[in-house]
């Protein structure tokens, strides 16, 4: 199999996650007796596509244009539409960012013939998976917030594409070669100011983050089962006693019960404590990828499906407001070291 | 009515399209059906994809400002009129329904495409979608009906400014950063969820709402091929990651024992 994995980065910086999909495409290669072919896209990373050229993989393309300086989905997908249909992969594999949920569906939909009415190509994203079984790749993603798991397939012709979710794989088993590098391709791409209709602005960061909880050891993180903002010093409470911090899922943050920068997930933090305790927190996706390599989890909660069990070391199924008055008593009786 | 100057002077009203999907409702047991390929649809109850919920409120709230109409359009069984009225009563002028009882079977494409043939007359200023849907979850469709109905888009967006035909939006990027663009109308975006809080539906909403227009399209009538390019082969129940050890009896009991096993076997407090 063909593989075309899609690198991502922003200003010369990496994002690391392209790792983790690179670690994938290696194993999906090995399996399938296939090669890979790594794209680095925007302007000044030649740097990028030569250390990427240090890793396992057939050859590394590089596409720089002025007009990819700075991510636009138009420039995004004209360019790697042109490479796509000089390289002809079997299979284009991205990293499941932001990034690539603005522009992988749209370079998906435009390729294949007479696009993109008639022709154009799935992608099958957020996998946290695949199998290969019997010849064919099973491609595992969640549904119904991580309530239930599908198999999915791609039906059509190739060229298929799909996406992994953070840390579906590890970035540090990528293998890397022995000594020589891959050879670097230049690839030219015809692109017009005109083609593109977005106006990148300035990029900045919302108020100084207050509270860097990637180095608190214990997290006290709170979710929808909270209710409501009156409770929070309850688990502030218990946060203080554990010698922890107080985090928080998405919605929390968005009814503005916990600053912005108390929250974790996909478009929060993300965290490894020693310990990572969630309350009333059900574990969709988009929490689970900021907590899940915390070295301990429990996790309190009145549904004894909530997908949050399915990563928890310890569980308890009942009400967080009787279980964490219990847990405060407990533990002003013989405080935590 | 598009790109006219409202009365009150504030600009160009605009005319929008929200996509508002029906998914399960967040407390419903979920049980797989037979055959495997999908949940069991007939005990549960549905709602509003909340993610379409932030969108829907958006829209009303451009049209509060800007002048203009919103339309609301959703696609599945009969079931997801419920869902259209629902948005009529918070204020959108009228509804499109896209009927397919077994819209379940649709890829994202083969959706995209439904929607994009069923309001292709509608020209729509502003089309806006949430960021996801809760059942299946790609978050494909507002960038694939960009690409189908040849428009700009952006995605998960946490601000909308309307300046003479232009927008100005603030679109979230991870770990915390955001990055301003602008691109012109007519265009789609997708909603982060909260961006704001939306409204419930007043007494009078749910009343005028009864005399608005619900369009009912069937989506086979409509020149979609049927062909996909992937399926669904099975769902089910994840396997557990971890084994988790439950900690049962009285909150008491269960708190004690719980701060035991931190204390002794994790060794984490």
């Amino acid at each position: 199999m063909k593989i075309l994995l899609i690198t991502e980065q922003r200003g010369g910086k990496w994002n690391n996650i392209s790792f983790e999909t690179l670690a994938a495409s290696q194993q999906i290669a090995q399996q399938t007796k296939g090669t890979i072919s790594g794209v680095v896209i925007g302007k000044g990373v030649g740097a990028l596509a030569n250390e990427l050229a240090g890793y396992q993989l057939d050859d590394v393309v590089l596409i720089e244009h002025d007009l990819l300086a700075e991510y636009t989905p138009d420039g995004y997908c004209i360019a790697l539409r042109q490479v796509i249909e000089n390289a002809k992969p079997d299979l284009i594999l991205l990293p499941h960012t932001y990034q690539v949920r603005d522009f992988a569906p749209k370079l998906a939909a435009s390729l294949g013939e007479s696009a993109p009415s008639k022709g154009g190509k799935g992608m099958i994203g957020d996998c946290i998976a695949y199998r290969y079984e019997n010849g064919k790749l099973v491609f595992v993603r969640q549904m119904f917030q991580g309530r239930t798991a599908a198999d999915v397939v791609f039906t059509g012709e190739p060229p298929w594409i799909a996406s992994f979710q953070s840390a579906a794989f590890r970035g540090d088993t990528a293998a890397k070669r022995a000594s020589d590098k891959a050879e670097v391709k230049s690839a030219s791409v015809e692109l017009k100011p005109e083609q593109i209709r977005t106006r990148p602005l300035e990029l900045f960061r919302e108020a100084k983050q207050a509270v860097d909880l990637t180095q608190a050891p214990i997290l006290v993180s709170v979710g929808r089962g909270i209710k409501a903002p009156e409770n929070i010093p309850m688990a502030e409470k218990l946060a203080k006693l554990l010698g922890g911090e107080v985090s928080a899922s998405r919605p929390i943050c968005d009814e503005g019960w916990l600053p912005m920068d108390r929250q974790i997930g996909s478009s929060g933090q993300t965290v490894v404590p020693k310990l990572y305790l969630a309350l009333g927190i059900s574990g969709a996706i988009q929490h689970v990828v900021g907590m899940k390599g915390s070295r301990t989890i429990v996790a309190i909660n009145k549904d004894q499906n909530a997908p949050i069990f399915e990563i928890a070391d310890y569980g308890i199924v009942g009400d967080l407001f009787e279980i964490v008055p219990a847990l405060i008593e407990e533990l002003e009786k013989a405080p935590a070291n | 009515m598009r790109r006219c100057s409202s009365s009150d002077g504030k600009g160009a009203s605009v005319k929008i399209g929200v996509c508002v999907k029906q998914v399960p409702a967040k407390d419903a047991p979920l049980a797989i059906a037979e055959g495997g390929t999908w949940i069991r649809e007939s005990d549960i109850g549905f709602e509003m994809n909340e993610p379409d919920s932030f969108a829907l409120e958006e829209a009303l709230r451009l049209k509060e400002k800007h002048g203009g109409e919103v339309v609301a359009i959703s696609m599945g069984p009969d079931r997801v009129k419920q869902t259209i009225k629902e948005a009529l009563a918070k204020g959108a002028e009228r509804g499109i329904h896209v009927l397919d009882a077994e819209f379940y079977k649709l890829d994202p494409l083969g959706s995209a495409r439904s929607i994009a043939a069923a309001i292709k007359g509608e020209n729509f200023d502003l089309i806006l979608t949430g960021l996801q849907s809760d059942d299946q979850g790609f978050g494909q469709t507002g960038v694939l009906l960009a690409e189908l109905l040849g428009r700009p888009h952006a995605t998960i967006i946490m601000a909308i400014e309307v300046i003479d035909g232009r927008m100005k939006l603030k679109r979230e990027l991870e770990a915390g950063w955001f990055q301003w663009v602008e691109l012109p109308l007519p265009a789609v975006i997708t909603i982060q969820s909260g961006i704001n809080k939306p409204r419930y539906a007043t007494l009078k909403g749910i009343m005028a709402a009864k005399k608005k227009e619900i369009a009912t399209v069937e989506r086979g009538s409509l020149g979609v091929p049927d062909s996909r390019t992937q399926q669904i082969e099975r769902i089910y129940v994840p396997q557990k990651a971890k084994k988790t050890e439950f900690i049962t009896g009285s909150p008491k009991e269960a708190a004690a024992a719980l701060i035991e096993k931190l204390r002794h076997e994790a060794r984490v407090i």
